[in-house]
């Protein structure tokens, strides 16, 4: 059976992760309420870039925050850009605000500033080489917990980590032709489908 | 074009599926936050304030932009008129997020739009037809809305402008290559945007609706006309109860294809604004700046 990834798709660039997952030849489709759990067995989730405020709001009010809550905390790999980065932080630095919350890390929402602060880069990514990464309006980690690896970093500031089953950027990898990070995801999902498989 | 031009074209991405709505004070601001709004767009007077109160509409006080810019974490944008370079360098220097070359405001130049190019801040610009929007995306626009008719509550502009832009792109799409010099004379815009579209098939910036949408309702039709996203104006602080219908806006934008939900969302909204026909004005502000 092909490999099915879930993309939220209640705001923001979700449209550009699927065209990506496309590219690799794996079926992305869109999450925009409940019963888009429960029609497709998922084997991944990507919590995309836009805005983590609208994002966060949508979650709770199309009552897709508790069912994708347990889907992550089972174990479902998990990747969020951006503004997914902050929906799975533990914390966000000056805000009370927690979505998610099950990756161990503090989190700073538009650290680089406004939009003047954009930017565009290459950095080494994990073992894969130097990668582009856009940055807009982006949050980057502060801390991590120790049991959170990290991934990627820029001027000293850390923008990918993992912590088991979810992988977070603060760059956005859909935004580029470079399907690097889309790969590393898919191979935490192909393990645990496989996993599941040997389980059985 | 350059670096900056991505990263502003990308901005305008991560606004999709979003609703943009108009604020007047660092109060309406969080209340738009609140409601979900992916954004805010700062002016001193809202479109049918501006209609009623006549006289020559500017670029709003920094002071008032800077107040909401304090309030709210999303991306603020603001208004200049169109071919006023001045006051979109004056927005650029108060690290506006997105400015809005906007014909709700009095045009400053009938003839020139602002070299869009010149600057490091994004700028969205209204249209009614592929022309207007390839033009404004070649003087430097990274995002496009449609012109609509702003403070009126009347949709039907927003809708005409929508059929048009896309009716225009299916038809460069469907125009054999070496036709595609003439396309790009009838609609005076250059030949590699045309030959852009019709590769394809799109624009090469995100689009969304704007100018006269007031209910859920009006929301969803956009969308399924193939917006991206909407600017409200007017059709929220004008209405009985704000908060809840920009609500409603928001949810009735991400499930624009859920008939039910949309009944839901349609339910007990309050007074809509009261709106103006488009036979009933003197004034079309769609037709400023071609």
């Amino acid at each position: 059976m092909a490999t099915t990834i879930g993309v939220l798709a209640v705001q923001g660039a979700f449209a550009e992760h699927i065209n990506a997952l496309e590219q690799l030849g794996v079926h992305g489709i869109e999450i925009r309420k409940p019963a888009d759990l429960t029609d497709h067995p998922l084997d991944g989730l990507i919590l995309p870039g836009g805005e983590s405020t609208v994002i966060g709001k949508l979650l709770r009010e199309l009552a897709l925050f508790e069912p994708l809550k347990d889907l992550i905390e089972a174990g479902l790999p998990v990747l969020g850009t951006c503004a997914g980065l902050i929906l799975l932080a533990s914390k966000i630095a000056e805000d009370d605000t927690i979505h998610f919350g099950t990756m161990n890390m503090v989190a700073r929402r538009n650290a680089y500033g406004r939009q003047l602060g954009s930017f565009q880069t290459e950095a080494e990514f994990d073992a894969c080489g130097q990668i582009p990464m856009v940055f807009i309006r982006a949050p980057y980690i502060e801390t991590v917990g120790h049991d959170v690896d990290i991934l990627a970093r820029v001027d000293h500031h850390i923008v990918a980590a993992r912590q088991g089953n979810m992988v977070v950027t603060s760059f956005h990898p859909e935004l580029t032709a470079d399907l690097t990070v889309h790969q590393y995801f898919l191979r935490l999902v192909q393990q645990r489908i496989l996993q599941t498989y040997l389980v059985r | 074009m350059n670096n900056r031009y991505e990263l502003n074209k990308n901005l305008a991405q991560m606004l999709k599926g979003g609703v943009i709505m108009d604020v007047t004070t660092a109060e309406q601001a969080r209340i738009a936050q609140e409601a979900g709004a992916c954004a805010v767009m700062a002016l001193e007077r809202i479109p049918a304030d501006i209609r009623s109160a006549g006289g020559v509409s500017r670029m709003s006080d920094p002071k008032m932009i800077k107040s909401i810019q304090a309030a709210v974490s999303i991306p603020v944008m603001a208004k200049v008129r169109i071919g006023h370079f001045a006051e979109a360098q004056i927005l650029e220097a108060i690290e506006i997020d997105y400015i809005d070359e906007s014909e709700v405001l009095s045009p400053a130049d009938d003839t020139y739009h602002i070299d869009k190019t010149g600057f490091s801040v994004p700028f969205v610009c209204g249209a009614k037809d592929l022309g207007e929007a390839l033009r404004r995306i070649s003087e430097g626009a990274s995002m496009i809305r449609t012109k609509g008719e702003p403070g009126t509550g009347d949709v039907v502009q927003a809708v005409r402008h929508m059929r048009l832009i896309n009716q225009q792109i299916r038809t460069i799409q469907n125009t054999r290559e070496d036709e595609l010099f003439q396309a790009a004379k009838d609609l005076q815009v250059p030949y590699e945007l045309v030959q852009l579209v019709n590769e394809t098939g799109k624009l090469p910036v995100v689009n969304f609706a704007a100018g006269g949408i007031a209910t859920p309702a009006d929301a969803a039709l956009m969308m399924q006309l193939g917006a991206e996203g909407v600017f409200v104006g007017s059709g929220i602080f004008k209405s009985g109860n704000p908060a809840k219908r920009a609500q409603a806006i928001v949810k009735a934008v991400t499930n624009y294809n859920d008939a039910k939900l949309l009944a839901e969302l349609s339910e007990d909204l309050g007074e809509a604004m009261v709106g103006i026909n488009e036979q009933e004005i003197d004034l079309l502000m769609a037709q400023r700046g071609l």
